[in-house]
């Protein structure tokens, strides 16, 4: 398979070949709603139209996108936000009959110039954190959702028997069918929908299908992912990418959403009528270039994908290990990005939307199934990429197998790897304390390593399993803390201490002891504990780049604001910076890759046609990302107390994490915290870590100050109205729900400064209610 | 599939070459029916010094593995062939191509390459162009796939 050059047809994956009858599968569907819409050409970027589908009533129709809609919100997730504000309520939770669930596109979406075009941004309200959370994910259902006529799609409603949603923009329908015979674990319904639903059998008619789904572990658990398909036409098979986040999945199989459909006809490299094709081909070719060029020196995506960060994870002390505990571990290098290299077929395309270079998702082909009902089956797996093998270290899991094995499973049963790793490693933790024990486990032997168990676990989630913990530990972390603590099962500050979550939804992985910034980049964020918002932590730990809380502040300003502008416009974020130009380090802010700036603005533009420059760009960001927390205020969230992290992020929990790094933790108590060295040898492991905590605790606390001011959010984290009018908005049901707020925080006390500050520091502002001087 | 074991490929004699691009024309007439040359031609003629060079694809081949919607291939006769109707236009062989002898016209969105068709042979008043048989075991390469700096 390595020489290269072979036809397309030639391709061979020595998978299992499934035998099913899909005219019987197909003839068992019954129409539930249909409806015709006049196709219409998409204008620089957008239909301009948004598709509403309600389950309920079968109410179908199209809602039109107003250029007001476009300047506020620009488009993606910012559209997503949008339409929840008009349909959903304060009260609303994830599996109310009005949530939203939510797939948007953005304007630069479906371009194919430049690599990374292909997201979907997909939004809802989330069962583990009851706001709204958003993700993004590759695959071809966003950009074949914008060719067939949407920028987006809204489903509110539940259907009352399993239905699969067509948008079939090849005749211009959007049906409802009950779909009643079809698996519903994603690698497998995904396929079977995808040789429906294509015109032809053939390849090219079966890539322009596209299907959303999610499996058995979604409909049974809070970790839900939506598995976007993306048919390879050399692998033969429907490949699939994660929206992976927040229980978005639970929320399409508790809809009785078995699959979404999105077909398109022809398609080509300027579906999108850009307004500059020519600036679009030049700028992306360009990037193609480096990318042939400046890749193996980099982050070898195009060999390994994100798995090299792997190593230097590990390298840097970063790499989460027996969750969280520790940041490498003695057998890491079992799972080292060539372990798997070795298991991934080469010289394929392997973008997840077509044009992408930088190439990141691998995949293996003819694996085969360890456990399970797959067990002896042979399957592609698409991946793994770091978080999953993160996730697999943090759950003491070394053997590239069960990295696989447990990647394959999670993926079908379609649930997210992050956040199913990071509980699992934090109920083997309360394993090894006696907190939880094989009994209370429900006959699991939950120990570090034990990957039987984890697979064990994970069947009998997707089974239904009705043993109580099954039942709690599927609900994820914070219902686990919440239970153990209630059961009276253990010391509830070391159970809270140790789970690694925020806002009800588990942490992705990466360590984050010894970076104050990226602490905030975890908590001081929208959804939760997910880095897409800020990866600071080179720049702050390594680098010491941002030393002060007011750079810091700036950090966690700029860079949560750039990378949520990726999501407004239907786009990947690693073009951005995990390839870079050549003289990037000779710049002048290296951190924020200005070549690469310029080339967003340049595409933003070239298909747009708008004449944005790069300060523009952070506002389209800074009024989503203001807008989306004041709707988490809306929702009964959004504050200080939300926003707070669990302590293992901030530093050692145990006294064997103390005393695995003694000698960093004790530099640090005489060169931050003023002890001198015969003090600090005068005190024992406990009462050093009890200094270490209060001060850790206090820095963060100093850190959410400085963020919330530099955001223009009061001392408590609520968005200002001052703030939300300077961003260009006039809604008043907002700013009025805002400015109540506002003034209950200020009748409870809550409208001051979280930071202990001492006579030589300084809060961010004398004055606590600076914004109302504005 | 019967596959080719060999292709033609250009070979250049540039003492022969009176740099009149006659070959340029030529070729710009085969892809976009015109006579404009230059951009529009898969073939061009430099001026190098006092003499000139070609610069044209060479059939390594090396982008058909970069094609994600499989618009190129290696026909029976050897050529790298791009399936305009296929094509999405998303310059993944332009940008990959070693030798930057995929090309892209303003006018389109799908790149173009050379044929090996012989037009600019044909056209060349002083016979400097000629199709040469390789055998393209010689000539293949793929897209760099190893792990780590090569």
């Amino acid at each position: 398979m390595t020489e290269g050059q072979i036809a397309v047809e030639e391709y061979k994956t020595g998978n299992t070949k499934h035998k099913w009858d899909l005219k019987k599968i197909k003839s068992a569907h019954r129409v539930v709603a249909e409806y015709s819409y006049k196709k219409g050409k998409i204008e620089r970027g957008f239909a301009n139209r948004t598709l509403y589908v309600n389950l309920s009533t079968g109410q179908i129709k199209e809602k039109k996108v107003t250029e007001d809609m476009k300047k506020k919100f620009t488009g993606g997730r910012g559209f997503g936000l949008k339409l929840m504000w008009d349909s959903i309520k304060h009260s609303t939770r994830w599996d109310s009959e009005e949530n939203d669930l939510v797939i948007t596109t953005g304007p630069l979406c479906g371009i194919t110039q430049y690599p990374g075009s292909g997201k979907s941004l997909c939004l809802s309200v989330s069962p583990a954190t009851d706001i709204i959370c958003d993700c993004n994910v590759g695959g071809f259902f966003g950009p074949y959702l914008k060719f067939a006529g949407f920028d987006a799609i809204e489903i509110q409603g539940k259907a009352k028997h399993d239905v699969v949603i067509i948008i079939d923009g090849e005749k211009g329908k959007i049906i409802i069918e009950t779909a009643p015979l079809e698996e519903t674990n994603s690698h497998l319904v995904n396929e079977q929908l995808t040789h429906i639903y294509a015109s032809e059998d053939n390849d090219k008619s079966r890539q322009k299908i596209s299907v959303v789904s999610a499996g058995k572990g979604a409909e049974n658990s809070y970790w839900g992912c939506l598995n976007f398909s993306f048919y390879d036409i050399r692998r033969k098979v429907p490949r699939m990418k994660q929206a992976g986040r927040g229980g978005l999945g639970t929320v399409l199989r508790d809809k009785n959403i078995k699959a979404i459909v999105a077909k398109v006809d022809n398609f080509d490299g300027v579906s999108n009528n850009p307004a500059d094709p020519v600036k679009l081909a030049e700028v992306g070719t360009k990037i193609h270039r480096e990318i042939r060029d400046l890749d193996r020196y980099q982050c070898n995506m195009r060999a390994v994908g994100t798995g090299h960060l792997v190593e230097i994870m590990d390298e840097y002390d970063l790499l989460p290990c027996e969750n969280y505990r520790f940041g490498s571990f003695p057998k890491s290098s079992k799972i080292y990005s060539p372990k798997f290299y070795e298991f991934f077929t080469k010289i394929i395309p392997d973008g997840c939307w077509h044009g992408c270079t930088m190439a990141c998702a691998k995949t293996v082909d003819g694996f085969e199934v360890m456990t399970g009902p797959y067990k002896g089956q042979k399957v592609t797996v698409d991946g793994p990429e770091y978080e999953t093998i993160a996730a697999c270290a943090n759950m003491s899991i070394w053997d590239p197998k069960w990295v696989l094995e447990f990647n394959f499973y999670c993926d079908t049963y379609g649930i997210d790897t992050i956040s199913t790793g990071t509980a699992m490693a934090f109920y083997m933790e309360m394993y090894e304390y006696g907190i939880l024990n094989k009994k209370r486990c429900n006959g699991l032997e939950l120990s570090f390593g034990n990957h039987e168990a984890v697979l064990e676990f994970m069947h009998r989630m997707a089974k239904k399993d009705k043993a109580e913990f099954i039942q709690i530990a599927s609900k994820g972390i914070r219902r686990v803390k919440d239970w153990l603590i209630k059961k009276g099962w253990g010391d509830p500050q070391l159970i809270e201490d140790c789970g690694m979550e925020s806002k009800g939804l588990e942490y992705s992985e990466y360590v984050t002891k010894e970076s104050l910034a990226m602490q905030g980049g975890y908590g001081l964020t929208l959804k939760g504990p997910q880095h897409d918002e800020a990866w600071l932590i080179f720049m702050d730990m390594v680098n010491n780049a941002i030393p002060t809380f007011q750079d810091k502040a700036e950090a966690l300003h700029y860079f949560p604001m750039w990378r949520t502008w990726f999501g407004l416009n239907g786009l990947c974020k690693l073009p951005w910076n995990d390839i870079e130009p050549a003289n990037n380090a000779e710049t002048d802010e290296p951190a924020k890759v200005p070549e690469h700036v310029q080339n967003y603005v340049d595409i933003q533009n070239a298909v747009t046609g708008w004449n944005i420059d790069k300060e523009e760009l952070i506002l389209q960001s800074e009024r989503c990302y203001n807008w989306q927390r004041a709707m988490n205020v809306w929702m009964g969230r959004g504050t200080r107390k939300d926003d707070w992290i669990p302590y293992r992020s901030m530093g050692p929990v145990t006294e064997m994490e103390y005393l695995s790094r003694k000698e960093r933790y004790d530099k640090q108590l005489i060169e931050k915290l003023g002890l001198t060295k015969k003090q600090v040898e005068q005190m024992n492991t406990r009462e050093k870590m009890k200094s270490l905590y209060d001060y850790r605790r206090d820095q963060y606390h100093k850190l959410a100050d400085a963020v919330y001011y530099r955001r223009g959010w009061t001392p408590n984290g609520i968005p200002t109205p001052q703030k939300i009018k300077k961003l260009g908005f006039q809604d008043s049901k907002m700013i009025q729900m805002l400015q109540k707020k506002i003034d209950e925080d200020q009748k409870k006390g809550l409208n001051v400064w979280g930071g202990k500050y001492s006579k030589n520091e300084k809060p961010p502002s004398i004055n606590p209610n600076y914004w109302e001087k504005w | 599939m019967e596959k080719a074991n060999t292709v033609k490929i250009l070979k250049f004699y540039p003492e022969k070459c009176d740099g009149g691009k006659a070959c340029e024309r030529a070729c710009s007439q085969v892809h976009f029916k015109s006579d404009e040359g230059g951009e529009k031609s898969a073939i061009r003629i430099i001026k190098d010094g006092n003499s000139f060079k070609m610069h044209v694809c060479d059939q390594r081949g090396l982008c058909i593995d970069m094609c994600p919607v499989g618009a190129l291939s290696r026909r029976k006769n050897g050529v790298v062939w791009l399936d305009k109707n296929t094509c999405i236009g998303c310059q993944a062989c332009v940008g990959f191509c070693p030798i930057g002898a995929m090309r892209k016209s303003k006018a389109r969105i799908e790149p173009f390459k050379c044929i090996s068709c012989g037009a600019c042979v044909r056209a060349c008043p002083n016979g400097a162009l000629e199709l040469v048989e390789v055998k393209i075991d010689e000539i293949k390469d793929v897209v760099y796939h190893k792990q780590g700096a090569e």
